[in-house]
């Protein structure tokens, strides 16, 4: 008896009606607490569903939010990472300027850029660290099967492009060393274009036709997982290339030579372009950062124009992740002041229950209630205020996203402990706001409470 | 209280015996309020010593006021103060409550107190469905519950019709007769002359203090 009130004459008041309320709380008497708090809170239910809705929306949001951000950033990581994380890719590109010489130019002029197999020599030779590199050219050209036609990207590649580029073959496999050798008319074809060219027939064994030469198809990869942003971000080729052939490296150089030619409103271009692109793949990862700078440095020394693109997926994939720290950032603080104002509405609403309440304080206080009694009772209150929101808004978190992915067709992951944060938050809010309105209760005269009217 | 000291009570000296049923009056600001709040526990003396029961209350922290309240003192008021939200059961429970008593014989108390003020077929109403004579009821079984030292009244028949007033009396002069000890405030001189001992105050001192001789009644 006499510690408490040493330590009474020393420390706040508000510190010790915290430290007696905690030492106070009996499991019997918390279900007797709570079993009133529902009483009190039921006696104006529209008034407690308002208040609770600020917390049940500032959680639901939280989760939600962060359930399409991570979804949005998990399907461009993927994307990143099907690139291969310890791969260059270097990629061909007409450069602008040269463009508009070969405008003016018209007919002669053939337009000469890009990657070379001198530069796949040179990066081979000088830069160590470079362990496979996988060269390709790719056309566009219609192909046939019979009389069903599709536009489709040519890639003229490696047999160990699949693997480098992590992507799988779904049925046949790919094309082998020897069948590079031999130059010969096999393709594997990607599994849009088979539905497009054999949706009726199975495509293995049969024969897909481009301009005069025939190829038979030894296998379909496996549909990419589909993700049109980062598509678009990745690969240089402006159209959709969703339509894709491989062939052989060394049968796209005999049936197509190096110079494109395209017809275009009767003008006519044609282009001369060795490699479209090449995939450098780095022994380790530590060093891509460095291998990257090493071949960006050869390269503009060889090339005085600036007619490739150098993609590093690694430093793409970091990209990512810097933005993505930065929308948890964001969405962090966007959460925590939703949470804010409806705590505020909370207390608000708490200290107005209080003013009501002062003469049932006062009743309380004359029967035998301690001051620590007061307080557990408000702040119960607001905890299960806060508390029912929480739980609200967690479920309400939790099937937005499922709705969106629904109607929106949007990727969302819901992370276990974003709910449980976010509840987690809700329930401090609770402890927080409700704390002053409980004091301020507990604080009272019992004289002047009871004769407030 | 207010930031200007009053001094409503001044050199009060009272001895109460256990088993006495004194009435105390006076106009009003004459300090019967506070004479109230200071031997219910609800305020404490600038100066001066209050014993109860033989314990130096006046000096007790806020808490051990509350038991004290809690387990010696049972408060009757003018407007009854049920608390709205609960049930006659539970408003008379409320004591119980606070002193830790197990539920079900916290209930079985209530049960019962509230049979004997004859408030048995109204155990779940809330007070706002009962009648002034009935509420002021439920108030005294509450303030019986925990068994008290001393039951204080303040004015307990101010706001009921002459019938039921005379009610709440006769169940005041039955506790009397029980042998507990009741201080209650009241303007009615007929109220009072039921008391066995009658204080009258005026400007915060006492200005008679009358033993009765009670008639049984």
């Amino acid at each position: 008896m006499s510690v408490p009130s040493r330590i009474s004459a020393n420390t706040s008041k508000e510190m010790l009606v915290l430290y007696r309320f905690f030492r106070g709380l009996k499991a019997a008497r918390l279900k007797r607490i709570i079993r009133l708090g529902m009483k009190s809170l039921w006696l104006h239910r529209l008034r407690s569903l308002l208040t609770a809705l600020g917390i049940v929306f500032g959680v639901c949001s939280v989760i939600a939010m962060l359930a399409i951000g991570e979804g949005a950033s998990h399907e461009a990581q993927e994307q990143i990472k099907n690139l291969g994380s310890q791969n260059i890719i270097l990629r061909s590109v007409k450069p602008s300027e040269e463009r508009k010489v070969s405008e003016n130019n018209r007919a002669s002029y053939i337009l000469q850029y890009g990657l070379t197999y001198a530069d796949i020599k040179r990066i081979k030779s000088t830069i160590p660290g470079v362990s496979i590199v996988v060269p390709a050219r790719i056309m566009r050209e219609y192909a046939w099967n019979i009389s069903r036609q599709t536009d489709c990207e040519i890639m003229g590649t490696v047999p160990w492009y699949p693997e480098m580029r992590n992507q799988r073959v779904a049925q046949g496999r790919f094309f082998t060393d020897r069948e590079m050798d031999e130059k010969a008319n096999v393709c594997v074809i990607s599994s849009e274009m088979m539905q497009k060219l054999f949706p009726l027939q199975q495509a293995l064994g049969s024969t897909v036709r481009v301009a005069s030469e025939y190829y038979r198809v030894i296998g379909v990869m496996e549909p990419k997982s589909k993700g049109p942003k980062a598509e678009e971000s990745t690969d240089s080729s402006k159209g959709a290339a969703a339509e894709r052939m491989f062939i052989p490296l060394e049968t796209a150089k005999t049936r197509y030579g190096e110079v494109l030619r395209k017809r275009r409103r009767g003008s006519f271009e044609a282009e001369r372009v060795q490699l479209h692109e090449v995939t450098v793949k780095v022994a380790s990862p530590d060093e891509v950062v460095n291998v990257s700078l090493a071949i960006k440095d050869l390269m503009e020394r060889n090339h005085n124009k600036k007619d490739y693109d150098m993609v590093v997926p690694l430093e793409l994939l970091k990209r990512a992740e810097r933005t993505k720290q930065i929308f948890n950032i964001v969405l962090g603080s966007i959460a925590a002041i939703s949470l804010l104002v409806g705590g505020i509405g909370i207390m608000n609403i708490m200290l107005a229950s209080v003013t009501e309440r002062t003469r049932e304080i006062g009743i309380r206080r004359a029967l035998g209630a301690k001051r620590r009694d007061i307080v557990t009772q408000f702040l119960v209150e607001t905890i299960m205020l806060s508390g029912c929101g929480g739980i609200l808004g967690v479920l309400l978190g939790i099937t937005i996203p499922f709705l969106v992915s629904y109607f929106a067709g949007m990727v969302t992951i819901v992370t276990f402990w974003s709910p449980l944060i976010a509840f987690s938050i809700s329930g401090l809010v609770g402890v927080i706001f409700g704390l002053y309105p409980a004091i301020r209760a507990a604080n009272m005269d019992p004289v002047e409470a009871l004769r407030h009217e | 209280m207010g930031p200007v000291l009053v001094e409503a009570l001044r050199g009060v000296s009272l001895e109460i015996q256990s088993g006495e049923y004194i009435s105390i009056m006076g106009p009003s600001g004459c300090g019967k309020s506070t004479m109230l709040n200071l031997l219910g526990c609800l305020d404490r003396p600038t100066t001066g010593h209050y014993l109860l029961g033989g314990e130096d209350v006046s000096r007790m922290t806020d808490d051990d006021l509350s038991t004290v309240r809690g387990t010696r003192l049972g408060f009757i008021f003018q407007s009854y103060n049920l608390i709205p939200q609960l049930s006659v059961v539970e408003n008379i429970e409320v004591p119980l409550y606070y002193q830790d008593r197990p539920e079900e014989e916290a209930r079985e108390i209530a049960i019962r107190l509230a049979t004997l003020v004859g408030l048995e077929k109204r155990l779940w109403h809330k007070p706002f469905e009962l009648s002034g004579g009935q509420q002021q009821r439920v108030a005294i079984a509450r303030a019986l519950v925990n068994d008290p030292l001393v039951i204080l009244a303040d004015e307990p028949t101010g706001n009921l019709d002459s019938t039921s007033g005379a009610e709440i009396l006769k169940v005041f002069d039955d506790l009397h007769r029980q042998g507990k000890t009741v201080i209650l405030i009241t303007h009615d001189d007929d109220v009072a002359q039921r008391s066995s001992r009658t204080i009258r105050l005026r400007d915060g001192q006492v200005e008679s203090d009358v033993r009765v001789s009670k008639s049984s009644a």
